[in-house]
């Protein structure tokens, strides 16, 4: 059993290094492209829903609190507690999907989707175009993988509800706690990218 | 066989003989066997895609195909030999069976995900399959942009989701090898004793993990580019073709080595038993196979060349590329000293083993040549690049894939294969190969480019030559089918250790039982404990023959 455990484990680093390569190449597009239009980045960027970006953010930072949290009860045998933190992080996945079909639904009314209804008077059409490009193919990979995390959660937390896991053995805890900080994670990389720039005032 | 003392489980052959029980097998050993089924077919797929195109290149104005056709050929035959045989080759069929053997187990780290693994590979070969009969593609492999977002005819969506797919196939089966390798290696097998074949595997894994999530990046790209009419890699609309060939390459350079480096281990272990002699600088050889999977990322860049990258990142790009070729020649040297006063057995997969250190030598040799900044104006995408890396993928992984197959067929199947046969193949292979590609030096050097139809009147002798060549290599490639199929039926039994070789994977029976070892090994020696003044031979776990 602690074999397996310790298998289960760096498996899902391994698994979370592959991640890292796979959205690293949507975000060397990222880096190449506003390389060669900064200003059309830039332009684009401040188009992009700050308020709802920020309190996004702060709610997915929430969620892994209430995962590491979920955690460590796991570790000190608090089963309901256990439970309800999972569950609570998974709601508050559910409150940023929610708040990012909001976001979505915006900038399809603003004509800023790229293949279904992009029109732009910017001189820089076309770098604005690949922004929102990059911006929906990141964010969209980034809500497939939350949405995928969230399912994940809700299982772990039904199965910690019926006693699944002790001090002993609370493995799928500690990965699902893996994978899900690491779906934080990237977003704490596209925050500023997508939102931030071209706001600096600089 | 009428006194039967001791009762052995039965083998994982015969164990249990469901339908079921092979398709939803959790054994490594039946996954192995589904994998060669799966790559076996596709490698005739490709093999006659590649046959097609020799035909038609025997007259200089291309009688047998259409333009058109002649393009969906080379792409197809790409895009199967690389992705659907040369990548999961070695990995996925001798890989899966001897991991867990060779390190004393009973099984990988993660059984379900390795037989999901075969399930992903086959739905991704349906697609492709699927696209294929549809009508093709015509991009080659490479699937460069902006022709293969804007212009380009046919399937590009369903061959490239076909090829995303495939990848989730690689990365389920390297993790589950790096965390077997981690985690499951029994009492005494310590890192320094793990065979070469596990050490190349590991490096392999390595690759695979980190390069493949990036190709997969780089064609939901492509398919988004298609399907939105979106330029990310389309200069018209603002995008940067460029982009595409780093990411592409960021993979497929490093590709290469994963289909080299696995045939690098089977030749370690062959080189070896056949010689009687421990292996020349096995510390050196771990650290290669090593070296030679990290500068395998920085190298991307000499795809490039005449492609508009910058003078200094050429000379960069050119100078790592001459860096790969000192692990690579610490390998070709530790063989042949290996071999030096050993005590040399010619058998069948000795002779596969010896003819990958030949023509992976002349594949590495001509690598230097096209990683040279000034030459490779002249002989990018010429036939000297195809005769390039047909050496190291054909010549030199293929030769090393059917090596291994042969050593190891008597503990996969539990029969002999007829000796006579198989070395005869393995010499029919060695000389059709070279009269298949290495006119194809000369052609590039003389200038004749890749993926064209027609070509001029005064290359006609070279091609001829070269088709001629691929029509032995076809029949060489034909002949293990059937000696092995009627092996399979009518061979001698095998025992369990037909060569007297030193790996955990010879001490369980021939074939192995499910959990292949009754009692875990215990690990008392290094991995090649051969000597060929003496004759003795030590096994892993102590045992002596000789």
């Amino acid at each position: 059993m602690p074999q397996q455990a310790e298998a289960a484990t760096l498996g899902i680093w391994v698994f979370l290094a592959t991640e890292v390569l796979f959205f690293s190449g949507m975000l060397l597009a990222y880096a190449v492209l506003r390389k060669a239009y900064p200003a059309g980045f830039a332009e684009a960027s401040r188009e992009t829903k700050i308020v709802i970006g920020t309190i996004n953010t702060a709610v997915l930072l929430t969620s892994s609190a209430t995962m590491a949290w979920a955690v460590h009860a796991a570790e000190a045998g608090h089963r309901r507690l256990l439970a309800w933190l999972l569950a609570a992080t998974a709601a508050l996945g559910l409150v940023f999907l929610a708040l990012k079909g909001v976001e979505y639904s915006q900038e399809y009314d603003e004509h800023l989707v790229p293949g279904l209804n992009f029109s732009s008077a910017s001189p820089h059409e076309h770098a604005i175009e690949l922004f929102y490009f990059l911006y929906f193919g990141l964010t969209g990979i980034h809500a497939l993988h939350l949405t995928i995390g969230i399912v994940v959660v809700a299982v772990v937390a039904v199965r910690a509800w019926r006693a699944a896991f002790a001090p002993a053995y609370y493995t799928p805890v500690e990965i699902t706690g893996l994978y899900w900080h690491f779906v934080d994670l990237v977003w704490i990389f596209l925050y500023p990218l997508i939102y931030l720039n071209g706001r600096s005032g600089g | 066989m009428t006194a039967v003392s001791i009762h052995l489980p039965d083998n994982y052959l015969v164990e249990e003989q469901t339908i079921g029980s092979w398709i939803f097998t959790h054994d490594h050993k039946r996954v192995a066997l589904l994998f060669f089924a799966s790559i076996t077919f596709f490698f005739f797929i490709g093999g006659f895609a590649a046959t097609l195109i020799r035909v038609h290149l025997v007259t200089p104005q291309g009688d047998l195909l259409q333009p058109d056709i002649y393009n969906r050929m080379f792409t197809m035959h790409g895009i199967v030999m690389v992705w659907f045989f040369l990548i999961p080759s070695i990995p996925t069929t001798m890989g899966n069976f001897l991991v867990p053997l060779m390190i004393g187990a009973h099984d990988l780290a993660f059984p379900r995900l390795n037989i999901a693994s075969w399930h992903v590979f086959n739905l991704s070969g349906f697609v492709l399959l699927y696209a294929l009969f549809m009508g093709g593609i015509d991009t080659g492999w490479t699937f460069y942009t902006p022709f293969s977002t804007a212009y380009a005819n046919g399937y590009v969506i369903l061959a490239v989701v076909a090829v995303f797919i495939n990848g989730f196939s690689t990365i389920m089966t390297a993790l589950n090898f790096v965390v077997t390798i981690h985690r499951l290696r029994a009492p005494g097998m310590y890192w320094t004793r793990l065979p070469l074949f596990i050490w190349a595997i590991y490096a392999t894994s390595a690759v695979m993990l980190l390069a493949t999530p990036v190709l997969a990046m780089s064609l939901v790209l492509i398919a988004l580019e298609r399907l939105l009419g979106v330029g990310v890699f389309d200069p018209a609309l603002g995008g940067d073709p460029l982009l595409f060939q780093h990411l592409f390459w960021f993979y497929s350079h490093p590709a290469v080595y994963i289909m080299i480096l696995p045939a690098m281990g089977v030749v370690s272990e062959l080189v070896t038993c056949f010689a009687r002699k421990r292996i020349f600088g096995y510390t050196g050889m771990t650290y290669a196979l090593l070296a030679i999977a990290v500068f395998g990322f920085l190298v991307w860049g000499h795809h490039m060349f005449t492609a508009g990258i910058s003078l200094y990142s050429g000379i960069v790009f050119s100078l790592m590329s001459f860096l790969v070729a000192v692990p690579s020649a610490i390998k070709v040297f530790n063989w042949t000293a290996t071999l030096h006063k050993g005590s040399i057995a010619f058998d069948a997969p000795m002779l596969y083993a010896l003819g990958f250190i030949g023509l992976f030598t002349m594949g590495g040799l001509t690598g230097l040549v096209v990683a040279t900044l000034g030459l490779d104006v002249h002989l990018t995408d010429t036939y000297f690049v195809i005769a390039h890396f047909h050496y190291i993928m054909v010549g030199g992984a293929v030769s090393a894939y059917f090596g291994g197959l042969h050593y190891w067929w008597p503990k996969i199947t539990g029969r002999m294969y007829p000796e006579i046969w198989a070395r005869g193949a393995a010499i029919l292979m060695f000389l059709g190969f070279n009269l298949t590609f290495f006119p194809q030096f000369i052609l590039g050097y003389l200038g004749m480019p890749r993926r064209y139809y027609a070509y001029a009147p005064e290359w006609q002798v070279w091609n001829v030559l070269s088709s001629a060549g691929a029509s032995i290599l076809a029949f060489a490639y034909l002949l293990p089918l059937f000696y092995l199929t009627w092996s399979l039926l009518r061979g001698s039994r095998a025992a369990p250790n037909p060569w007297q070789a030193t790996g955990l994977e010879w001490q369980a029976e021939s074939p192995p039982p499910k959990d292949n070892f009754l009692r875990t090994p215990t690990v008392t020696a290094g991995p090649y404990e051969y000597d060929a003044a003496t004759g003795v031979t030590i096994a892993q776990n102590g045992t002596v023959y000789g």
